[in-house]
């Protein structure tokens, strides 16, 4: 490591590398509870050029690479837990174009989120993908992590956002997918394959992401159900009438109580279920919209519909869902956050689940997720110190995982499998996904250095039998 | 580092396991901290990156490092990081104890021993200091050593600062009755915490804070024995001198019996309002003590708000567009922003305009553009870029630091703005009127 070491310094300069403990602690987790490892050193390259030959010279000396945005992932995708390099982007934060012709943007993998969100207004344009670490992570982590957001129900993911990628291949060559096009179907679609990779492929250098036309008009409303039955009725019946909001939130008891008690906004705390929706577009389309959405939800039991009177409101009833995660981590010491996604006809069965398989096991699970598309956070509040109860965690989250695979679900909705779900993956992808996918893995990458141990785990889980 | 053994095994008792925990590492308070982007996203820089290293340390995972040390030392303590915790994470409690364990086992400066061992807790030492600052003002001696640049000889942050030192009124007229009494009918009884450099280097403002109280219908009550609140000493990892600062002021206050204590000085505030926890592990009952005078500490603007100050007092200006910026331990420490807003929004024939991140630190903290005047620098350039944007003729603040630090900035930036940074009980006593400042004289 220290010839590897000498020569990341004489290419990029000791400023932009990093060895002392400190420096490699402070690079050693993401943001996922429990997974803590460190790297052997920390780059941070300025130009492809420079990614090129770092990776060029851990190919050829077999030594682990971890691409990092900020760390903020939930999955253990970004944790080294192999050692390694990890190489940060924090000088590669460039939004290198905006194309008000085209409607593209071209950013260096180092730009946080947000800043793509304001550039993007500036130019009376939108990025949809949203997610809630939008003002801390990057688009590199974004792409490599398939990122959703609140507007994941209409707008979708990050995947459906980028046209173009430049990416170091982890023999160093630099390869060049997509581009402007909106149509373009020549060959195998890389640059979807790199989308949601989580670094195992490659190093995103330069993206190009696909605009969209600002939204005229938005209005929010929220309703409170007497049960989660009801709110989810009114899930399946609003995406029946063909209406598709930009945002349906969902929120349970539990997490409703400790996001009113940590934001006061007045949330319905006799409710067992709210729902926040959302509609933008024109200003016509948003008021019908809206007012279909109410009735709906009228009539399929809610016990109150408040609709947002101005931006002032509105942005206080999204604070409150934003904040169902801080407010959830402030009941105990460990909060784990899950992401078990189902179609969303089956969302009221998966909340069932999850409340009967918490009593089962035990743990205090909290719920809420982005109903619309059937992507819940059932969220364990719980303390990492006390391992009989960590245990029964662990058992609890493998049933929840099941239950929705059995809905014919996913493991995972936008977090990423990292390191955490990697035991799981077979569930979800089977047997025949897995060989696929790791014959792709081997064909990118054949000696294994772009974050390994991520995606495909040594052991694999066996099914529970619920 | 020496002491290594010493420090890890006080890291290992003194910190709280259940704070250090409760970090959930989610990053949401990198955008928040002036070091984390000053530094480019250096994550050793970072809360999240400073809690790690207290943990790993603490659980004897790591050893205590000098870059560890320096990566504290650059913290600036604006706890802009806890507002934006998801887990409530009192990031400013963790810092203060691992600065105190530091501090206590490394030879301290000689001038470290004099700021902190002499010249804070002795508020009659710093008086005079403080004639000494303007027996050099007055003698002549402050104009010759500028026009022969002797003070750049000095660190940056030490000349830029003897630059803003406002004019020190004679001594003499630094003093206060012991009570002021209400204007009209009298609506609550406050003791007033007159701090250090408030009571001396700004005076006048002070004087203006109470007679502002008085005008509210406050009976104002101004213990003698009371001494600096300790901040900077806890600030600067000083814990045991912080602790003997706060039995003082506890000591002195309680006899007054008010229904609030109040300050003009947002850092002190912050401090005052957390000796609970400063001294919570104390003998006898100082916790309690320590308790409800905690709970009574008020910043003026608030208490100014609750009693209906805007209703009742005409505020007038000539035309000027005003700015405002937070103190970091007022906004973050005590959770007061709105209240300075209303006041400044009140005050007729004035315009009022929010600055883009009014809430990050200006790079003040205390003594910090002394001890860190590079990363301060940084900041300050940045904060004044923003000034710029609102072109306000006036930056209002309610912090001793932060007004010297935004007089030390329009000074530099003198070429482009004609700003002038002012404390917001300054400018409320300019705008009540000639006649009503009448009635508290009389």
């Amino acid at each position: 490591m220290e010839q590897a070491i000498a020569y990341f310094t004489e290419i990029l300069g000791s400023a932009h590398v990093r060895v002392s403990h400190a420096d490699r602690l402070v690079y050693s987790y993401d943001g996922t509870p429990g997974y803590q490892a460190l790297p052997d050193c920390i780059v941070v390259p300025g130009s492809t050029e420079d990614v090129s030959a770092i990776v060029t010279y851990c190919h050829n000396h077999y030594i682990p690479i971890v691409p990092r945005g900020s760390g903020t992932n939930l999955s253990a995708g970004t944790c080294p837990t192999q050692g390694g390099v990890v190489v940060l982007f924090t000088r590669m934060n460039q939004i290198l174009e905006v194309d008000t012709q085209n409607l593209t943007m071209t950013v260096q993998p180092g730009v946080v989120t947000k800043d793509i969100h304001n550039a993007a207004e500036v130019n009376g344009l939108f990025y949809p993908p949203d997610p809630s670490s939008q003002a801390i992570s990057t688009i590199g982590g974004n792409i490599n992590e398939n990122s959703g957001g609140l507007r994941g129900l209409k707008y979708g993911v990050t995947k459906d956002y980028v046209l173009g990628l430049q990416v170091v291949l982890p023999n160093g060559h630099v390869l060049a997918t997509g581009g402007k096009l909106t149509k373009d179907v020549a060959g195998y679609d890389v640059t979807k394959l790199i989308v949601g990779s989580e670094g195992t492929l490659g190093i995103v250098t330069e993206a190009t992401l696909k605009l969209v036309p600002r939204q005229e008009a938005k209005s929010t409303l929220l309703a409170s159900f007497r049960s989660i039955e009801e709110a989810a009725k009114t899930v399946s019946l609003i995406i029946e009438q063909a209406i598709i909001p930009a945002t349906l939130e969902f929120m349970d008891k539990g997490t409703i109580a400790a996001v009113e008690d940590f934001v006061n906004v007045g949330l319905p705390l006799e409710a067992a279920a709210v729902l926040l929706i959302e509609q933008d577009g024109k200003q016509e389309v948003v008021q019908e919209d809206m007012k279909k959405v109410e009735s709906i939800c009228r009539h399929s039991g809610a016990v109150n519909v408040t609709m947002a009177a101005s931006e002032t409101e509105a942005e206080e009833l999204r604070r409150a869902r934003r904040a169902a995660l801080s407010a959830l981590a402030r009941l105990a010491p460990t909060t784990i956050l899950e992401d078990a996604t189902v179609p969303r006809a089956n969302v009221a069965d998966m909340v069932n689940a999850i409340e009967q398989i918490a009593r089962k096991h035990d743990v205090r699970i909290c719920t809420f997720g982005h109903a619309g598309d059937g992507n819940l956070h059932p969220t364990c509040v719980t303390d990492a110190r006390n391992t009989a109860e960590m245990e029964r965690v662990e058992a609890a989250f493998e049933e929840i995982f099941a239950a929705a695979i059995d809905l014919g679900g996913t493991i995972t909705g936008e977090h990423g499998v990292g390191e955490m779900k990697a035991p799981y993956l077979a569930w979800k992808v089977g047997e025949t996904g897995i060989e696929v996918m790791k014959a792709i893995k081997a064909a990118f990458d054949p000696r294994n250095i772009m974050n390994p141990g991520k995606l495909f785990a040594k052991e694999q889980r066996k099914r529970v039998t619920l | 580092m020496k002491n290594s053994t010493d420090i890890q095994q006080a890291f290992h008792e003194r910190l709280d396991e259940g704070e250090l925990m409760n970090c959930m590492r989610c990053g949401f308070c990198l955008p928040a901290c002036p070091t984390y982007i000053h530094t480019g996203g250096n994550e050793l820089h970072s809360p999240r990156g400073r809690i790690a290293m207290m943990k790993a340390v603490h659980d004897g995972e790591m050893a205590p490092t000098e870059e560890m040390k320096a990566s504290l030392d650059l913290c600036l303590g604006c706890r802009a990081c806890e507002p934006a915790c998801p887990a409530g994470v009192t990031y400013g409690h963790l810092l203060e104890e691992s600065r105190a364990i530091f501090a206590e086992h490394e030879e301290k400066s000689p001038v470290h021993k004099l700021v902190f061992g002499d010249l804070f807790p002795k508020p009659k030492r710093m008086k005079q200091a403080i004639g000494a600052v303007r027996l050099y003002q007055k003698s002549g001696l402050q104009k010759v050593t500028r026009t022969i640049g002797f003070l750049s000889l000095f660190p940056k942050g030490m000349k830029e600062l003897e630059e803003t030192l406002p004019e020190v009124i004679p001594k003499k007229e630094r003093v206060h009755r012991a009570v002021y009494h209400a204007v009209g009918e009298k609506k609550a009884t406050v003791a007033f915490f007159t701090g250090c450099l408030m009571d001396t280097l700004f005076h006048p403002t002070n004087k203006a804070t109470i007679g502002l109280l008085q005008l509210a219908g406050c009976e104002v009550v101004v213990p003698a024995e009371q001494a600096c609140c300790g901040a900077l000493h806890g600030h600067a990892g000083e814990k045991a001198k912080g602790i003997e600062m706060a039995k003082h002021n506890i000591t002195a206050f309680e006899a007054s019996e008010a229904d609030h204590i109040v300050l003009n000085a947002g850092g002190c505030g912050a401090f005052l309002q957390e000796y609970d926890t400063l001294l919570v592990k104390e003998e006898g009952d100082w916790p309690e003590r320590a308790k409800r005078f905690a709970q009574k500490i008020q910043d003026f603007s608030s208490v100014l708000f609750t009693l209906g100050f805007i209703e009742s007092i005409p505020l007038k200006l000539e035309e000027k567009t005003i700015t405002f910026q937070d103190s970091c331990h007022l906004r973050n420490g005590q959770h007061v922003f709105k209240e300075p807003r209303a006041l400044l929004q009140a005050i007729q024939g004035t315009h009022y305009v929010e600055m883009a991140n009014a809430d990050s630190c200006c790079g003040s903290a205390g003594v910090y553009n002394m001890l860190q005047p590079e990363m301060a620098g940084e900041i300050l350039k940045e904060k004044m870029n923003k000034v710029n944007d609102t072109q306000a003729d006036v930056i209002v603040t309610a912090n001793p630091g932060c007004l010297l630090q935004m007089k030390a900035g329009c000074n530099q930036h003198s070429d482009t703005l004609t700003t002038e940074a002012m404390h917001l009980a300054d400018l409320l006593w300019e705008s009540v009127g000639q006649e009503q400042r009448q009635n508290v004289m009389n």
